[in-house]
């Protein structure tokens, strides 16, 4: 298993209609890594992720998750959950009406053969999700605690804890940081790294080279559908980082320029 | 009805915990209310008689506001219950008159109203009409039906009384006690538990509070409407066979009157106007408070024209209340006031 990517992507493209989102992209994402997807808007990185997860079919080339070749045909987020890959997007993970109780299991909650919730038993995992994988600490919020009432960050912390209660080896975490305080971005980065320790492996995908150069193991860079980088982190400084972008988006305007 | 609270030294946490039990302001607010009428109309509220009668006139529109209680926790709406309640009361009655069947006269009018559901929530969620409009169309296209297929004609079947079925649902315990009243508080536990101890019940949460997280926690919301819509017709076909035995007769313009009283005990109830939570035991006290303040205000001597004003009033505030209760930002004059005490 060790060895075994958990998703291999092969010369993978996707286009709808004419316009083309994704251009012979072929990465691996391994066991216990975090890997930082770097790109504009309109790089492709969504429609990566939604080929990566299952959520959509590519085009051409070929998705294998741990050595197997996915059947897009019938392909649902269940099935997702049963790869054991979960996706945290950025604002629709949870109900924020609804208790942590509740969002900590919704979609697959602990139920009986009627199908009536073990409410006890759910807040009692719930609690120990919250003390022990993420780590909650904050005063007055307890399984009870509607959504709402907790931070941008401790909001990521349980959509994350979640993913990792439920065994995914591979969380991706679409923008996880946007809008968020500075003492509220510094939370979701240990939820990060706490994916790691947990032997798990995570895909970032971040507009803040910062924040990605400071977590992630690997980075990758989408431009335009097209994979340009793929490398260690460690083998680029975040300066020598910042300039291969910049020179990314110089390289695209002047050729913009030159097309019009 | 909810989790037990655990005990608090100070009096401000005490009552803030009653305040967060499902319907307890609501509670509060009916037993003022009946205190009210003791003083304005004490002939009539002091003794045990009146009481009786709301037992006996509320199960009806309570079992519907229950449907629709469910209905409005997935973010949605449902107006036709008029209609089912005629479709089932003239499928009861025909039934019973033709061949003289009670129980299975009564099975059949639950499909029917059960059908007509279903097909409610066929077309809220294939054709994507919202359902406040799409079953607003159907309240008529029922009720048309029904007035066509009826011959537009009434039934009377006074022989319906002294029946076991009738005897069962409708008669009166120990000659006082209406047994409908019995069926109906079954029922609210039951959709209690639906609500806030079934997957069903969660899965109209969170539709109801998202639909996009909804569907990206893997729940299927076209499947669960289509349920929800054919439980909502289901509850009001029960309604309707209910009342037909209450009143021993069928016309069909017999839910009309349901319309209005329904719809505002749901949300008296505290049942949220925007989806995502609702109070089952607030809609059972806010379906008894409806028609108190009916009874009471005419009770008290004010002409009966003005009932229907309180109501309104009543609803509004209400609602109003609620929501400021849930969040004060969606209530812009409940903004604008903050805004202006905050810069003081």
């Amino acid at each position: 298993m060790a060895d075994q990517p958990i998703v291999r992507l092969k010369n993978v493209g996707k286009s709808y209609g004419p316009v083309v989102s994704l251009r012979d992209v072929s990465l691996e994402i391994g066991s216990n890594e975090i890997v930082g997807l770097i790109g504009d808007n309109g790089a492709g990185k969504s429609t990566l992720i939604k080929i990566m997860t299952g959520v959509e079919s590519p085009t051409s080339g070929e998705v294998f998750i741990r050595g197997e070749r996915v059947d897009f045909s019938n392909y649902s987020v269940k099935r997702a959950h049963e790869l054991r890959i979960e996706t945290v997007y950025q604002t629709s993970s949870l109900g924020i009406k609804q208790p942590l109780w509740r969002n900590f299991f919704v979609g697959r909650p602990l139920t009986n053969f009627l199908g009536f919730i073990k409410v006890r038993e759910q807040k009692r995992i719930s609690e120990q999700i919250m003390r022990e994988t993420i780590g909650f600490r904050s005063a007055g919020i307890d399984v009870d605690t509607p959504v709402g009432r907790l931070s941008g960050g401790e909001r990521q912390g349980v959509a994350i804890g979640r993913a990792m209660h439920f065994d995914s080896d591979l969380i991706v975490l679409d923008e996880p940081t946007v809008a968020l305080a500075l003492s509220e971005v510094e939370k979701v980065l240990n939820f990060i790294r706490s994916i790691k320790e947990n032997g798990r492996s995570c895909i970032y995908i971040e507009h803040n080279i910062h924040h990605v150069h400071a977590v992630c193991d690997r980075l990758i860079v989408l431009d335009r559908g097209q994979l340009v980088l793929d490398c260690e982190t460690k083998s680029m400084s975040y300066t020598e980082l910042v300039d291969f972008l910049r020179d990314l988006h110089f390289r695209d305007d002047q050729e913009t320029k030159i097309a019009s | 009805m909810q989790e037990k609270v655990a005990p608090t030294k100070t009096g401000p946490g005490l009552i803030r915990k009653f305040f967060q039990l499902d319907g307890a302001s609501i509670a509060l607010v009916f037993v003022l209310l009946i205190l009210i009428f003791m003083i304005t109309a004490p002939k009539a509220f002091l003794g045990y008689r009146v009481y009786m009668s709301f037992m006996a006139t509320v199960p009806p529109p309570l079992i519907i506001a229950l449907g629709v209680t469910l209905v409005a926790v997935a973010g949605e709406m449902d107006l036709s219950f008029p209609s089912i309640v005629a479709a089932a009361s003239f499928v009861f009655g025909i039934l019973f008159k033709q061949w003289d069947v009670t129980w299975l006269a009564l099975l059949c009018a639950i499909a029917v109203g059960a059908g007509m559901g279903l097909v409610n929530g066929l077309v809220v969620t294939l054709l994507g009409i919202p359902s406040l409009i799409a079953t607003l169309a159907m309240l008529f296209l029922w009720g048309g039906l029904v007035t066509v297929l009826s011959g537009g004609i009434q039934l009377a079947i006074p022989d319906i009384y002294g029946t076991t079925m009738h005897t069962m649902m409708v008669g009166r315990i120990g000659g006082v006690f209406p047994a409908q009243m019995i069926w109906a508080l079954l029922i609210s536990a039951f959709i209690w538990l639906l609500l806030n101890r079934h997957r069903f019940g969660e899965n109209l949460l969170f539709i109801g509070d998202n639909l996009e997280v909804a569907r990206v926690v893997g729940i299927n919301a076209t499947r669960e409407k289509i349920k929800l819509f054919t439980l909502s017709g289901a509850l009001a076909a029960l309604a309707g066979v209910l009342l037909t035995l209450e009143t021993t007769a069928y016309f069909s313009s017999q839910g009309m009157g349901y319309l209005l009283t329904v719809i505002a005990a749901v949300f008296i109830g505290g049942t949220s106007i925007f989806g995502g939570s609702g109070k089952v035991v607030g809609t059972v006290f806010a379906a008894f408070i409806v028609t108190v303040i009916e009874a009471g205000l005419v009770a008290s001597g004010i002409q009966g024209f003005w009932t229907r004003f309180f109501i309104g009033l009543v609803f509004i505030l209400s609602v109003t209340a609620n929501a400021i209760i849930e969040d004060p930002d969606k209530v812009p004059l409940a903004r604008m006031l903050r805004a202006r005490m905050s810069k003081h």
